[in-house]
């Protein structure tokens, strides 16, 4: 099953230290196991753009769609046997410390 | 309920001789002895939820069309296993014919060479435990785990679970919807936890277990009977619980949950008056406990002790809790009880859990021990921590103290806090009392022996 892990910033969590990130060794130890398909940090959410169609028009606007103390910093795809497995990538995360992690299932056009 | 009542009978064709309450006690014996092992291996086999569930459900109505008229199987168990596996056949076939998908094939030669025979299917204790920690995992939410737990593995209906969380049963099936559909959804396995696993998983049922038993225990007034399954239930799964973790390191910790329900069980009758109103543990009457029941609850705790030790797994929270319950339990009367001891023990649970309510406890007990300014002294530091602000107990056992040291002016106004605070009305005409008996210009008779134990009002 694939999933996606929103890595999201948590004021609420404790505090950010460089020296605890162990981002590195969390990709390479995923991609050894052949879970994670595709992911990255996303830029903050003051260089978010929205855009939307109404009436015809396409509507620009600044900044994210909703305003949330909790914003999405980074994303991961992974693919693994179960939800079980899941948690236990997104846990080992350094983001799940610093941060928090949603793991939302993938659902495929036509299921 | 009369199980020797429920008589075997040859199947005849001649005969329509069953009565309906027979044959309604043996499907309700039926439906709590076979629905979690059938439910189970359904779901392991077919891989889906309502699909188990309706074919169970239709064996169930089948039984009831069909037993006043045959006559009761001797056999309940494998009667009900081979019509809902015969249904669960019916009904992949009829979807399985457009498309013949090799899964679905796989799936009706398993269900075909099923054993009937409940105790000839060496995969059966598996499947219930699979099924039990599937209901329970951790990313269902709370409420879903305990109704999905009492729906799936305990056989109640939809209707029955509705009624005893006191909400619509549209609400309950909506919920129950939803948690199969999150199982199925977002890919929780249907398995028994790896070992990694095994230890949190576990202690996330017992708290399933004890939420449910909880559910159905604090309930007062009318609604107790109404909630009464619930405590019926989490007993009876703690129980099953305990003899599919035969011989694991988690086994004590399942008995010694099973010993704390039972030892609060026993004093059910007395923890109300004839007007509904709360009486505390010290004031209630011993000689209307559950013997039985506390017998029963005191030779589990001692096998909880035995076993942990054996197995090197130390008490956890619930075997502590029940070696408190029993120090309470087994005095003669409120005055003779172990203070010492359950402080000591509420000591020890502090450490493995640290809480605040737990403190608050264990400076009760000290009070009971040492004497009311020892107590005091516990409680002070608590309510400068501020983290339980708003718990009514804190300044309900505050007062207590307060009055045995003849401190009444204080004491009344920690009542008032309490009053104020407190959840219910039961809990408010409790203090209310206490309040008449501090207020200014009241007799001084007032019992000073008396002083209700915090964990009273948290259950």
């Amino acid at each position: 099953m694939e999933y996606m892990l929103f890595i999201c910033a948590d004021p609420s969590a404790p505090k950010y230290l460089a020296a605890e990130d162990n981002i590195e060794q969390w990709g390479a130890e995923m991609d050894a196991r052949g879970v994670t398909r595709h992911g990255d940090r996303l830029r903050p959410v003051e260089d978010a753009t929205t855009v939307a169609v109404r009436g015809g028009e396409v509507v620009v606007s600044d900044g994210p769609f909703a305003e949330t103390k909790e914003w999405i910093a980074g994303y991961d795809i992974i693919a693994c046997t179960d939800l079980d497995e899941a948690i236990e990538v997104a846990s080992k995360h350094p983001m799940a410390r610093f941060g928090k992690i949603e793991i939302r299932p993938v659902w495929p056009l036509g299921e | 309920m009369a199980a020797r009542g429920v008589g075997v009978r040859p199947i005849s064709n001649t005969e329509v001789v069953t009565g309906q309450v027979e044959v309604q006690t043996a499907i309700e014996m039926a439906s709590a002895a076979e629905t979690a092992r059938i439910t189970a291996t359904l779901i392991r086999i077919t891989g889906d939820w309502s699909l188990a569930e309706d074919c169970l459900q239709d064996a169930f109505a089948r039984a009831l069309v069909d037993w006043p008229v045959r006559g009761i199987p001797t056999n309940r168990g494998a009667w009900l296993t081979t019509v809902a596996k015969n249904r669960a056949i019916d009904r992949l076939r009829s979807a399985a014919s457009e498309k013949r998908a090799m899964r679905e094939l796989a799936i009706l030669t398993e269900l075909e060479e099923l054993p009937e025979e409940p105790g000839t299917d060496p995969a059966a204790d598996d499947d219930r435990l699979r099924l039990i920690y599937t209901c329970c995992h951790p990313a269902l939410p709370l409420d879903a785990r305990v109704a999905l737990t009492l729906r799936t593995v305990a056989g109640l209906t939809t209707g029955e679970i509705a009624r005893a969380f006191l909400v619509s049963e549209a609400t309950m099936s909506k919920r129950l919807v939803r948690a199969r559909a999150k199982i199925r959804n977002s890919g929780i396995p249907y398995r028994v936890p790896p070992p990694e696993l095994i230890s949190e998983r576990t202690a996330g049922i017992l708290a399933v277990l004890y939420l449910m038993f909880n559910e159905g225990y604090s309930a007062t007034g009318d609604s107790t009977l109404i909630r009464e399954p619930l405590v019926r239930e989490a007993i009876r799964l703690t129980r099953l619980l305990i003899v599919l973790l035969d011989n694991s390191p988690q086994e004590p910790e399942a008995i010694g949950l099973l010993a704390l329900m039972l030892f609060h069980h026993a004093r059910r009758a007395t923890r109300t008056d004839a007007a509904g109103d709360l009486v505390t543990l010290e004031e209630q009457d011993r000689s209307s406990w559950d013997r039985a029941a506390i017998a029963e609850a005191m030779a589990l705790l001692a096998d909880a002790e035995q076993l942990g030790i054996s197995r090197r797994s130390p008490p956890g929270t619930y075997s502590l809790q029940a070696a408190i319950a029993a120090c309470h339990m087994t005095a003669p009367d409120a005055g003779s009880t172990d203070f010492g001891r359950v402080a000591a023990l509420y000591d020890h649970l502090g450490q493995i859990a640290p809480s605040p309510v737990i403190e608050l406890n264990r400076a009760v007990a000290v009070a009971m021990s040492q004497g009311p300014e020892a107590g005091l002294a516990l409680i002070e530091p608590l309510e400068r921590a501020r983290a339980l602000d708003g718990y009514y107990l804190l300044p309900a056992a505050k007062a207590d103290l307060l009055r045995r040291l003849g401190r009444r002016t204080e004491a009344h106004s920690e009542y008032q806090r309490a009053q104020e605070l407190a959840p219910s009305e039961v809990e408010r005409r409790y203090l209310g009392k206490r309040l008449a008996e501090t207020a200014p210009g009241a007799s001084s008779a007032v019992n000073q022996n008396k002083c209700p134990k915090p964990g009273e009002g948290e259950e």
